[in-house]
């Protein structure tokens, strides 16, 4: 089948692609940019994209989906969905699976579960045998049967010790490792510790247990010469630490999600468990120090960190409740709202943070927008306005605290594989 | 006069006339107390519920006996009783009684934010029995009636709270309340157990004893509570009270009148000696009957309201 996407932006900043074009594409392949026919046009479906901009597919580098163990809060393939209608041609999926993935088995089960989906699932391996911290998982293994990355997820690589030898080890096939960092030993609390942890009497964790484990990580980085890549970092002074570690030409890399610079901590006087996550909601200053990292490259991509959880998990008195939300259909639509209506970063910036950095970071070919290439594509409008609605998620959860939320921006087809998510279904194309 | 919500889930942002308006119906029920027949029709029909997922005697004993005192129907659930261990969910629990027809529930929870999570799934009225780390509303409310009984007034009282600070939910419920009516608010206490960025409350914090003796007129003084981990925060019970206990010969230093409050119960030798524990400046004792009646007080005016 042949598509048409008609005058659409195409926007490519790696290959420095800025112009209105006419994309055919034929049996999943963009066969011609531009000069179209009438003979193109009669046998194609042509969808008519004025205004609405189209990119390399986005990817996002820190998902949970849950399978295996936790299938009844999401699968590969919802949560591919989810992918897939949040504008995502691929996920990275974290290993706190159960079992975790640390073996070669349950990464070729993943990708397995994920062949025939639109959406590129990459598993993330666990560093250590069942994420314990202690003997390396067979990482060389892993990454042979497909692992792009390596990591404890939910915790920190726990001993320097094991940190450097995974970060020495993983050298010679030249993949990062993905840091959750946390120091355990002071990380018993609920929420952020600060003023609003003690007004309404939630144990917090402070941002210090973040940093210490940043800067034990980022000095790990500089010893062994390995990539070490901080998850989900939300703490002000963290961002500083990483961005001087980047001056010091340190292999260092990082994400943010965009709850940390879209949400604070104050959001919690509500008790809402949809506010309950790991690492907390900051504060203001932070989500600021979030906002400048971006903006000055310290940052390099966003990640959603989509935690599925089931409803009556949440749905619990607030110290018991599990940490995390999803946010794999939210995600785009936040970083359109609050960073570039808001101006702090262009459409291009968000394209090389959603697109481009993270398969670098995971060694992953980035998508080309050119002749011959097959079509791996987000076409979003950056200025839909819509509502968030927790009932139409392709997401088997609703652990979402952006329910009925007024959001700019949105996906409005992926192609990928030979296939097109548009209007809610999947089509070969 | 009624108050200006119709749940008590802390003392945080009621405003000064709620709270006198407790306080003045607590002087009522107070001289109730003292009757031979301690009981009022008050309540007779209203059905009450005693939501406790953790270990409570005298909270739960004076809030029974307040409701007993009002004629309300009254039903005890505590978790060992109940199916909480056989893994219903408290939502679940919560939504069981509440189709059994219940007026209020009077709920005391590890968990900071139970009381406020209730009132989004129950229509009863909700009064907080203390939740985790966050609030003791009528804990605190019975600590300025005992005060006020005792001084008269509230109003420009210099009141130190002294403990473990981070892990007390009376601490909170005594800050917002007292400040709330014009007193001044500090804390004392080891530094391991003053919470991050409490001076934004609006308190002062003293690092030393003797200066929070000598400064103030009234001491909340804090049981330590080894079964929140306190042990973790101090290096003994013994050090503890060497430097922060209050004794006979720390008061007596100062030569001044002053006021002393224990929520109780009392760790003897730890955070008081005692001497003080059963001497001429506490108000302990007090503090217990007051209880009852500032928590009739609380009922009466929730539970009337339309």
């Amino acid at each position: 089948m042949k598509i048409i996407l008609k005058q659409v932006l195409v926007l490519h900043p790696e290959q420095k692609l800025n112009q209105k074009s006419d994309l055919l594409i034929n049996n999943g392949i963009i066969e011609k940019i531009n000069g179209l026919n009438e003979a193109d046009f009669k046998s194609s479906k042509v969808f008519d994209l004025d205004n609405k901009i189209c990119s390399p597919g986005f990817f996002d580098m820190h998902v949970h989906l849950r399978e295996p163990g936790r299938e009844d809060e999401e699968t590969v393939e919802t949560g591919s969905n989810a992918a897939a209608a949040g504008g995502f041609t691929g996920v990275a999926c974290m290993p706190n699976t159960d079992p975790n993935i640390d073996s070669a088995e349950i990464v070729r089960f993943i990708k397995e579960k994920a062949k025939e989906h639109l959406v590129d699932v990459y598993p993330v391996a666990a560093a250590t045998l069942a994420r314990k911290g202690e003997a390396l998982s067979p990482m060389y293994e892993l990454f042979e049967a497909g692992a792009v990355a390596f990591s404890d997820d939910g915790v920190a690589i726990k001993n320097a010790g094991v940190l450097r030898n995974a970060l020495e080890y993983s050298l010679n096939f030249g993949t990062p490792i993905i840091e959750h960092c946390e120091d355990e030993s002071m990380a018993d609390g609920v929420m952020n510790e600060g003023l609003i942890s003690t007004t309404l009497g939630l144990p917090g964790v402070p941002k210090v247990a973040e940093d210490l484990v940043v800067i034990r990580d980022i000095m790990l980085a500089e010893f062994t010469g390995g990539k070490v890549h901080i998850a989900h970092i939300s703490s002000k002074k963290s961002v500083e630490l990483v961005r001087q570690a980047k001056k010091n030409k340190i292999n260092v890399t990082a994400e943010v999600t965009p709850h940390h610079f879209s949400l604070t901590d104050d959001l919690l006087k509500s008790y809402d468990t949809n506010y309950k996550m790991n690492p907390p909601l900051r504060t203001r200053a932070d989500a600021e120090a979030m906002i400048e990292g971006l903006k000055d490259g310290t940052i390099d991509c966003i990640a959603s960190d989509h935690a599925p959880h089931a409803i009556e998990e949440k749905e619990m008195e607030f110290i018991f409740a599990p940490n995390g939300i999803i946010g794999l259909e939210t995600e785009l639509s936040l970083v359109m709202s609050d960073l570039v209506h808001k101006k702090h970063l262009t459409i291009s910036q968000v394209i090389e943070k959603m697109a481009i950095n993270p398969r670098k970071i995971l060694n992953i070919p980035i998508p080309q927008i050119k002749i011959g290439e097959v079509a791996n594509l987000t076409i979003f409008d950056p200025n839909l306005i819509w509502t968030v609605d927790i009932n139409k998620f392709k997401s088997k959860a609703k652990n979402s605290p952006f329910d009925k939320r007024l959001m700019t921006g949105k996906s409005i087809a992926v192609v990928n594989k030979g296939k097109m998510f548009f209007e809610d279904k999947f089509t070969a194309i | 006069m009624s108050l200006s919500n119709r749940h008590l889930l802390g003392l945080n942002g009621v405003p000064k006339e709620d709270i006198q308006l407790i306080l003045d119906t607590a002087t009522t029920f107070r001289e109730v107390l003292e009757r031979p027949i301690k009981k009022v029709p008050t309540l007779q029909g209203k059905t009450i519920v005693n939501l406790f997922y953790e270990d409570s005697t005298r909270t739960r004993i004076s809030f029974e006996l307040a409701q007993k005192r009002l004629s309300a129907d009254t039903i005890n659930f505590s978790t060992s009783t109940s199916s909480v261990k056989k893994g219903e969910t408290f939502k679940d629990t919560v939504r069981n009684i509440e189709a059994m027809k219940v007026d209020m529930i009077v709920v005391r929870h590890k968990s900071a934010g139970v009381p406020q999570y209730l009132t989004r799934i129950s229509k009863a009225n909700i009064i907080n029995a203390g939740d985790g780390l966050h609030e003791h509303p009528t804990q605190g409310l019975l600590d300025m009636y005992s005060i006020k009984e005792r001084l008269g007034k509230l109003e420009g009282l210099k009141v130190c709270i002294v403990g473990d600070i981070a892990h007390s939910r009376v601490a909170l419920s005594n800050i917002f309340g007292l400040k709330s009516m014009g007193a001044v608010v500090s804390v004392c206490g080891p530094a391991t157990m003053i919470p991050l960025e409490i001076a934004s409350l609006g308190v002062k914090i003293f690092t030393n004893i003797d200066e929070a003796l000598a400064k103030n007129d009234v001491l909340n003084v804090l049981r330590i509570q080894l079964e929140r981990n306190a042990g973790t925060r101090i290096p003994s019970l013994r050090e503890y009270h060497k430097y922060f206990g209050i004794t006979s010969e720390r008061i007596e230093k100062f030569n001044k009148e002053i006021v002393i409050l224990h929520p109780g119960p009392i760790n003897r030798g730890v955070e008081l000696s005692s001497e003080v524990a059963d001497g001429p400046y506490q108000v302990i004792l007090d503090q217990v009957t007051n209880g009852v009646a500032v928590r009739m007080a609380v009922l009466y005016l929730l539970g009337t309201m339309h």
